[in-house]
């Protein structure tokens, strides 16, 4: 007892350690908040500035010219929509299968390096995505259209389906896949019938939450899907997209289309938000024994 | 002894299945899966083949000189990058300087001191924070973000560090900067959620034993937490350098798009990925078209290398906790 | 019999209902005590450079229960594991010897491991009931996914299969409940009922009852009694007690290797091995 006294530091020190380690404290916390702060306030302003704008009109009408007033992104809104379909055609077989083998096949090494490959190939950035979208679909057949937008949107979802596919995989228990094996059932099918069945709600959540993110990319359509002031009567022709709209007004000098790009922000982010906040929903009840 | 071959039931069994034959799906299903997983190293070697194909023409014109030179003029059809590679680097730069400091100071509070039911909430606003489009956050930039930098933030920065040459010269609002400040506030949360998978990493032992040397709770995190994950925090700090690079269609929107060199951080500026969202489409000749692929290319590359840096520290470290955010 | 089911290769075999159309009567039915299941010779096995298992050689009878004891560590679940080829499931594995069920070698080359297996059933440690589905989707899972389609005969083996797993009471009327949704021992009679259902030739069963109380345990012990008639079990168990109590034969395996395999009640009361001696006596493992 008495040695430990010895060694206990002055009074005035730790008081002044004691206070520092209180004033870090408060310091971290400011932090936390000034990185949560640009969420409300971004959020604050779409919400002032959106909601005026935002009427049954928007949803229903195509972009007027400007200098008349009203109009809406009726057509933005259907080629998103149309697009993330598109995107969702390329990127969940695609993910979803190399997520399947990354769980469920391959040598730990040779998995390493694709999973290296997937993270790699999810930091490039999106407009680069554009750029060989275009060679690739809009040069050749000479128009910028719906079919390279979504190619451009599901090529970005692959990696992010992959990863996300890969881990709830792997949450699945082994016990289920010997048990499906020693009852003589062929690999392909335990996997799909069973595994991935039993891990369904995650893999459902990791593509939405894919389509959440590509939903709101804008970089990789500027020279795929180009935009468009009318309905796409064809998907072999441009089309129009919430985020293009945005971006197109937000830029433009016009009030009337500054409020638009408001209100297209607003429904965006609200989409985004919601599909966001039904995936927690959605996982929470994931649990495996 | 001679077992008596089996009785003819069970050598019906072996023999009826098709063995070879029931294993052709499996096969089948296993390359499937395989294909589908080769397409991230397929779809990087397609994405560096095509812009190399698309830029191929300037590469053999201008050679290492596209890099360092500062013309930028389709009239006369010469192109340099040196603006465009300035503007993505300093305009990063100024993301991480902000970016770094609060994220981890965030994380460390999260992992650290936060009350626990407060975790989850701050969490899910920060993955919530991840999830605005970069397109929203540039009509925000114009709107709310560049008019109180112009009359508030930049002003005050102006009077009291003026005499710095960063500080100086004429506001316009679009800026380097406020490039920098919007890309801040988009890689964050990246920032934010990996350093706080490599903080969670660091073993209980350690702040343990800090604990018992009789250590505050803010020695506590400087001496056993803080020097503990330094490596993987860098490689977090590398992750957001990768996405700050190649930011787009925010910084567009704020960083002014002029291709000039200043050091003043009040003038605009323009970066490699801005510069192709801006002109793709207008490229009247060829050359130009390719000068702007030959910038895409050399965005890519560094983006590359960035990300297999990042990658290679985190992965290194905490056994493939990375990645994890989008 | 004009079963259509009669020409898909899983239900040919059938050892429950066998006694009753009895196609290999001439092979003296039920009373021949030393027909042999797994006749297996100088078998040994790697994980990697380790040897898990030195140059078994033993013979199963078919139609008797067999526990295999030992301490933890001495290759007694890898040999049972190695029986239907579910050690192949770890890579970097190797076996070199003789393994024959009823005189067919089941590493032949051109073998099917995936047809082993619905040869020679196997229920785990942990139960694992398929979360996902139903107790009688649980049950048919198996026949299913083979190619089997037929209601009638669906129906029928759900419930022959839940009554010799003893379950059938207990479940009858709410067969559409979730698997996970019984009580722990339940489930482990439901994973032997999935097991049954597709009517392997032999059952293993690695550690079953470890994870129950004693009540579930004994009821799994008295199912295995009733199995002894129509099926070849082999049981891994740490437990000698419940060795002694259902099993007809016993193998002791220490350090991978097969010490003493014998009749039961001469490996309790009469070992002749001191090492077996030791390990029934309490004096290790």
């Amino acid at each position: 007892m008495s040695e430990t006294r010895h060694i206990q530091p002055a009074a005035a020190q730790h008081s002044w350690r004691r206070f520092k380690s209180g004033a870090m404290a408060g310091l971290l916390f400011v932090c936390a908040l000034l990185v949560m702060a640009p969420l409300f306030l971004v959020l604050y302003f779409l919400i002032r500035e959106g909601a005026s704008a935002l009427d049954w009109n928007f949803f229903t009408q195509l972009p007027k010219p400007t200098g008349e007033a009203g109009g809406g992104m009726a057509n933005a809104i259907v080629g998103t929509l149309v697009m993330l379909a598109m995107a969702a055609v390329i990127g969940v077989p695609l993910g979803v299968m190399g997520g399947i083998y990354l769980a469920e096949y391959g040598s730990d090494r040779a998995n390493d390096w694709i999973r290296f490959t997937a993270d790699v190939l999810n930091g490039i950035p999106s407009i680069v995505w554009g750029m060989v979208v275009y060679v690739l679909l809009v040069v050749p057949f000479k128009t910028f259209s719906a079919y390279a937008g979504g190619v451009a949107l599901g090529l970005m979802m692959v990696p992010l389906v992959m990863r996300t596919t890969e881990e709830v995989l792997i949450l699945v228990p082994q016990g289920y896949r010997e048990a499906g094996l020693a009852l003589g059932i062929a690999r392909w099918k335990i996997i799909t019938v069973i595994v991935v069945k039993t891990a369904l709600k995650g893999i459902v959540t990791g593509v939405l939450v894919a389509m959440a993110r590509v939903a709101g990319e804008t970089a990789p359509l500027l020279f795929t899907a180009l935009g468009n002031n009318f309905w796409s009567h064809r998907l072999s022709e441009p089309i129009s997209a919430l985020p293009l709209q945005i971006f197109t007004y937000a830029i433009s000098p016009y009030d009337d289309w500054h409020r638009q790009a408001w209100a297209g922000a607003l429904v965006l982010m609200a989409v985004i938000l919601i599909l966001n906040v039904s995936v927690r929903i959605l996982s929470r009840g994931r649990k495996f024994k | 002894m001679a077992s008596p071959s089996g009785d003819p039931a069970s050598r019906v069994a072996t023999k009826a299945p098709p063995s070879s034959g029931a294993r052709w799906p499996d096969i089948s299903f296993r390359w499937l899966a395989l294909l589908a997983a080769l397409t991230t190293a397929a779809l990087i070697v397609l994405v560096g083949w095509e812009l190399y194909r698309g830029s191929r023409q300037a590469i053999a014109q201008f050679g290492l000189n596209f890099l360092g030179s500062s013309a930028w003029d389709p009239v006369t059809d010469k192109y340099g990058a040196w603006p465009f590679i300035y503007g993505t680097l300093v305009s990063s730069l100024i993301a991480l300087v902000i970016a770094v400091p609060l994220g981890v100071a965030a994380a460390l509070y999260l992992t650290e001191m936060a009350p626990l039911q407060l975790r989850q909430p701050i969490v899910t606003i920060i993955e919530m924070l991840a999830a605005v489009p970069s397109v929203i956050f540039g009509l925000w930039g114009i709107f709310v973000l560049i008019p109180w930098l112009r009359d508030h933030l930049f002003v005050w920065l102006k009077h009291t560090l003026g005499f710095l040459p960063l500080f100086q010269g004429p506001i316009y609002g679009v800026s380097m900067l406020a490039g920098g400040i919007i890309i801040a506030i988009m890689i964050l949360p990246i920032i934010t959620s990996v350093s706080r998978e490599i903080l969670r990493s660091v073993p209980d032992l350690q702040r343990e034993a800090a604990y018992a040397l009789g250590a505050t709770h803010w020695e506590v995190i400087r001496i056993a937490v803080l020097s503990y994950a330094r490596r993987g925090l860098f490689g977090a700090a590398v992750l957001g350098l990768g996405r700050a690079l190649g930011e787009t269609m925010a910084v567009t929107m704020v960083i002014g798009n002029r291709p000039v060199i200043s050091a003043s951080l009040f003038a605009p500026s323009y970066t490699l990925a801005s510069v192709i969202a801006n002109e793709f489409t207008e490229a009247t000749t060829d050359m130009y078209l390719n000068a702007l692929f030959e910038l895409g290319l050399v965005l890519l590359v560094v983006t590359i290398l960035v990300n297999i840096v990042a990658q290679l520290m985190l992965r290194t470290l905490s056994g493939g906790a990375s990645g994890k955010v989008n | 019999m004009a079963d259509p089911i009669q020409a898909n290769p899983i239900s040919t075999r059938s050892p429950v209902t066998a006694p009753a159309v009895a196609p290999q009567a001439p092979a003296a039915p039920g009373v021949a005590p030393l027909e042999v299941a797994f006749a297996i010779k100088g078998f040994s096995l790697w994980y990697g450079a380790n040897q898990a298992l030195y140059n078994v050689a033993i013979d199963i009878p078919a139609r008797s229960v067999t526990a295999i004891i030992g301490p933890s560590g001495c290759g007694k679940s890898t040999f049972l594991r190695a029986l239907n080829r579910m050690h192949e499931l770890t890579p970097g594995t190797r076996i070199a010897g003789d393994l024959r069920l009823f005189g067919e070698d089941l590493y032949a080359p051109g073998i099917d491991p995936t047809v082993v297996r619905r040869r020679v059933g196997m229920v785990f440690q942990k139960s694992n009931p398929f979360p996902t589905m139903s107790i009688a989707e649980n049950v048919l899972v198996g026949l299913r996914l083979n190619g089997v389609n037929d209601r009638v005969f669906l129906r029928e083996r759900l419930e022959q299969a839940l009554r010799m797993a003893a379950l059938w009471d207990e479940v009858k009327d709410h067969l559409s409940r979730p698997g996970i949704s019984l009580s722990g021992g339940q489930q482990q009679r439901l994973c032997i009922a999935r097991a049954l259902a597709v009517q392997p030739e032999v059952l293993l069963m690695d550690e079953p009852c470890s994870s129950l109380d004693p009540l579930a345990t004994a009821k799994i012990e008295e199912l295995i009694n009733d199995l002894r008639s129509s099926y070849t079990v082999i049981i891994v168990t740490h437990n000698m007690q419940q060795a002694a109590r259902c099993s007809n034969r016993t193998a002791f395996f220490y350090l991978g290797k097969l010490v003493e395999y014998d009749q039961t009640r001469t490996i309790f009361m009469n070992p002749s091995n001191p090492q077996t001696e030791a390990y029934v006596s309490g004096r290790f493992g």
